[in-house]
C-alpha cells in the first residue's frame, strides 16, 4: 500500500466518518440528558430525503439544510412528546420512528417526484460542493505535509469540517457551561436537578431538540454531501453505527470522535477491497460489515473496559405529587 | 389502585389507539393524493375476497405470529427483544441445514426436524445476548440490535461463499429435496372437499403457528416458569425475595423467545421458498413488535393482530399492483400502531383514566350521603 493509496483511504474515511460523527453527538445529547434514542437512524433518513427533495426543488443547498433540521427536529418532538410527556417506553418511540421514517420518505418521495422513492440527482448550488482550505494548492508541493494538507484535509464539504467542529463545541457545552452540567445531572439524577428548581422536562426536551439538530446536518450531508440525491433508506444503518460508537465512545465526545473515525475506516476498507488479505489471511468483507457490531457487542460486555450508561438512561420522571 | 375496569384495559385502550393509528394512515394516503376508502376497499378484497388472498394473508400472519410470540414472550420478563429479525434469520440457516442435510423421505419426518433446528438457531442467537445481559450487565436491547446485523452479515457470508451450490450465481442454497415439501393450505383442504386457491403459500406451518400461540399461552399463565417469567417482569426485587434467580429467567426467556422467531424459518424457508435465500426475513422480525404491542402480549391478542397485519400485507401488496400508492404504506401504518400502542400509551390511557375516575366520583357520591373518597382517589397517581 503506498502513499497515495493511504491518503485516498483516510480521506474516504473522514467523508463516512462525518455523518456517523454528527449522529454520534446527537445520541450523546440526548442519553446523557436520560433520553435513549434509537431514532437517529430514522432522524437522519427524513432530514436525508427533506434536504434532497428541497434543495432539488429550490435550487438551493442551505434551504435543503434548513428542511432537514426542520424534518429531523419533527420526529425529536415526537419521540420527547411519546417519551418526557407521555412517559411511553422511549426504544419503543424510537423504534416506531424509525419505521415511520423508512416509510414515509418513500412515500412522499413517490407522490412528489415519482421516481420510485428517490429524489432526481442534484447538481450545482442544490448540493455542497468541496471546499478548498486556503493555501491548499499552493502547499501540495511540499513533501508528505502537503498531499496531507491538499488531498486529505482539504476538499471535502463544509458539512465535513462542520462534523469536525463539533466535537469540541460539544464538550464545551457538556463540560464548561451551567447548561451542560445540569443537562449531565438530568441523565444521571433527575430529581437532584428538579429539587433545584431546575425544568427536568425543559432540559430534556433542549436535549431531544439538539439531537435532532445534529441528525438534520447528518442526514443532510448524505443526499447532498456524500451522494447527489434521496435514494430509499440511504441511511442504511449509520443510525445503529453510531449508537454503536456512542457506547464504544462510553458517552464521551472526544472518545466518540475516536470511535467513529475507527468506524468509518472500517466502512472505507470495506468499500475499496472486496477482500482483505491481512498477514495472509483473507478477511472477508462481511467481516468488516459486521466488525462496529462485534466491537460493540465485546464492549459492552465489559471486555475493554466497563461502558457505565448514563444512570437515568431511558425511565421517564415523574416528579413527585 | 385499578383505576379502570378490566375491558377498558385490555379492550377500549388498544382499540383507540389503533383506531388513530389508522385514523393517521388514511390522513397519509390523503396527503398523497389518494383515496383512503378506495385503498381500503382494493386491499380488503385483495386479502381477504378470494382463499388466493386469504392464502397469501395466512401466510404472512404465520411469520408474524412467530415473531410477535417472540417479542410477546420476552415483554412478560419486561426484556424488550428486538432481535426477532436476526433469530429468525438464523433458524433459516438452522432449518435450512436440517433440509440439505438428508434426503428426507416424507415432510411429516422433516417437519419436527426442521422445527428442531430453526427453534436450536434461533435460541442460540437470542442466548449470546441474554447471556450478555444476565452475566456481564450489558443492555438486551442494544445487544439484539447489533445481533441483527452480525445475522445478516454471517448469512450474506455463508450464502455467498459456502452454502451457495457449485456454479450458481445466485446466493442462495440449493433447492430443499422434495420429500421436504410442506403441504400448503389447499393440499390439505381441496381433498376433504373445501375448495382453496392453491396459488397462495399458506401452509401447514399455520396450523403449527396455532399451536405455538396455545403452548405459549400454557407457559406463560399455567406453569411454574411462566409465573416466575412474569413475576420476574413485574419486579426484579420482589422475584429475588421469592427466590427467582434473575439469571435463569432472563436466560430461559430469551432463549424461548429466538427459539420462536427461529421457527418462523418452517414457514417462509420450508414452506415458502424451500431453499434460503439472501434477507429471507424481510423484516417480520420488526414487525412483530407491532403485532405484541398491539396484542397486548396475550397469544390470543397476537394471533388476531398477526393476521391484520397478513391482511395489511397482502393488501399493501394489492396497493402496489393495483394504485400508485407504494408498499411502504404498510411501514407507516407499522410505525403509527407501535407508535400508539406502544410509546404513546399514555396519551389515550390518562384521559380515558380520568372519565372513569370522573365516573366513580359520581356514583360514590349519589350512593352515600356522605362526602365521597373522591380527593384522595383523584391524587392517585395515574402513571405506572
Amino acid at each position: 500500500m503506498d502513499f497515495a493509496t493511504l491518503l485516498q483511504i483516510l480521506d474516504s474515511t473522514l467523508r463516512l466518518s462525518a455523518p456517523l460523527i454528527l449522529a454520534c453527538l446527537a445520541g450523546l445529547f440526548s442519553e446523557r440528558a436520560g433520553i435513549l434514542d434509537i431514532g437517529l437512524e430514522g432522524k437522519m433518513l427524513v432530514a436525508a430525503f427533506a434536504s434532497g427533495a428541497v434543495a432539488y426543488t429550490t435550487g438551493s443547498v442551505w434551504i435543503g439544510l434548513l428542511a432537514a433540521i426542520g424534518a429531523s427536529m419533527a420526529l425529536s418532538a415526537i419521540h420527547g412528546v411519546a417519551s418526557i410527556t407521555f412517559r411511553g417506553n422511549q426504544l419503543i418511540s424510537g423504534v416506531a420512528l424509525n419505521f415511520l421514517a423508512a416509510g414515509m420518505t418513500v412515500l412522499i418521495a413517490q407522490s412528489w417526484f415519482g421516481q420510485g422513492g428517490r429524489t432526481p440527482s442534484l447538481f450545482g448550488g442544490a448540493r455542497f460542493e468541496p471546499v478548498t482550505l486556503p493555501f491548499a494548492e499552493s502547499l501540495a508541493d511540499v513533501p508528505i505535509l502537503g498531499p496531507i494538507y491538499a488531498d486529505l484535509l482539504s476538499g471535502h464539504s463544509i458539512l465535513v469540517y462542520v462534523a469536525l467542529l463539533t466535537v469540541p463545541l460539544t464538550w464545551w457545552v457538556l463540560f464548561r457551561t451551567r447548561f451542560g452540567l445540569r443537562l449531565r445531572a438530568v441523565g444521571e439524577n433527575p430529581a437532584a436537578v428538579d429539587t433545584a428548581g431546575v425544568s427536568v422536562v425543559g432540559l430534556r426536551y433542549a436535549s431531544v431538540a439538539i439531537a435532532g439538530l445534529l441528525c438534520g446536518i447528518a442526514g443532510s450531508y448524505l443526499s447532498t454531501g456524500l451522494q447527489a440525491g434521496f435514494v430509499k433508506d440511504m441511511t442504511a444503518g449509520r443510525g445503529y453505527i453510531a449508537l454503536a460508537a456512542l457506547i464504544f465512545a462510553k458517552w464521551r465526545p472526544w472518545y466518540a470522535l475516536g470511535a467513529c473515525l475507527l468506524f468509518g475506516l472500517l466502512q472505507a476498507l470495506a468499500l475499496r477491497y472486496q477482500n482483505l488479505d491481512i498477514f495472509g489471511i483473507p478477511l472477508p468483507t462481511q467481516i468488516m460489515d459486521a466488525a462496529p457490531y462485534i466491537l460493540t457487542v465485546v464492549i459492552l460486555a465489559g471486555f475493554v473496559g466497563k461502558a457505565i450508561p448514563p444512570r437515568a438512561g431511558g425511565e421517564p420522571y415523574v416528579k413527585e405529587r | 389502585m385499578d383505576v379502570m375496569p378490566r375491558w377498558a384495559d385490555v379492550i377500549l385502550v388498544p382499540v383507540i389507539s389503533i383506531i388513530l393509528a389508522f385514523a393517521i394512515s388514511g390522513l397519509v394516503i390523503l396527503g398523497i393524493g389518494e383515496n383512503p376508502w378506495d385503498a381500503l376497499t382494493t386491499m380488503v378484497s385483495g386479502a381477504l375476497g378470494s382463499t388466493y388472498g386469504w392464502g397469501y394473508t395466512l401466510y404472512y400472519a404465520t411469520n408474524f405470529i412467530f415473531t410477535g410470540l417472540c417479542v410477546a414472550v420476552a415483554f412478560h420478563a419486561r426484556l424488550f427483544n428486538i432481535g426477532g429479525e436476526g433469530q429468525a434469520a438464523l433458524g433459516g440457516l438452522g432449518v435450512a441445514l436440517v433440509c440439505l442435510a438428508v434426503p428426507w423421505p416424507h415432510w411429516a419426518l422433516a417437519l419436527p426436524a426442521a422445527i428442531l433446528g430453526g427453534a436450536l438457531f434461533g435460541a442460540f442467537w437470542a442466548a449470546i445476548p441474554a447471556w450478555a445481559q444476565a452475566w456481564r450487565g450489558s443492555h438486551i436491547v442494544i445487544t439484539t440490535i447489533m445481533f441483527n446485523f452480525i445475522a445478516a452479515a454471517l448469512l450474506n457470508y455463508l450464502l455467498v461463499n459456502t452454502l451457495k451450490p457449485q456454479g450458481s450465481m445466485d446466493p442462495a442454497t440449493a433447492r430443499f429435496p422434495e420429500g421436504a415439501h410442506l403441504p400448503t393450505l389447499a393440499e390439505m383442504l381441496n381433498p376433504i372437499g373445501i375448495p382453496f386457491s392453491g396459488a397462495g403459500p399458506a401452509n401447514v406451518s399455520f396450523v403449527i403457528a396455532l399451536l405455538a400461540c396455545l403452548l405459549v399461552w400454557v407457559l406463560i399463565w399455567r406453569t411454574r416458569l411462566g409465573y416466575e417469567i412474569r413475576a420476574y417482569g413485574h419486579s426484579e426485587p420482589a422475584a429475588v425475595y421469592a427466590g427467582i434467580s434473575p439469571r435463569k429467567i432472563i436466560m430461559l426467556t430469551m432463549m424461548i423467545s429466538g427459539a420462536l422467531a427461529g421457527l418462523m424459518a418452517i414457514n417462509n424457508v420450508m414452506g415458502e421458498a424451500e431453499r434460503l435465500v439472501l434477507n429471507s426475513v424481510e423484516g417480520a422480525g420488526f414487525i412483530g413488535i407491532a403485532v405484541a404491542l398491539m396484542g397486548r402480549s396475550h397469544p390470543l391478542g397476537v394471533l388476531l393482530a398477526a393476521i391484520l397485519f397478513g391482511f395489511l400485507y397482502q393488501g399493501g401488496a394489492e396497493l402496489a399492483l393495483f394504485t400508485s400508492i407504494p408498499r411502504e404504506l404498510i411501514v407507516v401504518i407499522q410505525a403509527l400502531v407501535i407508535l400508539f400502542t406502544g410509546a404513546l400509551d399514555n396519551m389515550v390511557r390518562m384521559p380515558i383514566e380520568a372519565l372513569f375516575l370522573r365516573a366513580r366520583d359520581r356514583r360514590a357520591a349519589k350512593a352515600s350521603a356522605e362526602p365521597p373518597a373522591g380527593p384522595e382517589a383523584k391524587t392517585e397517581p395515574a402513571a405506572r
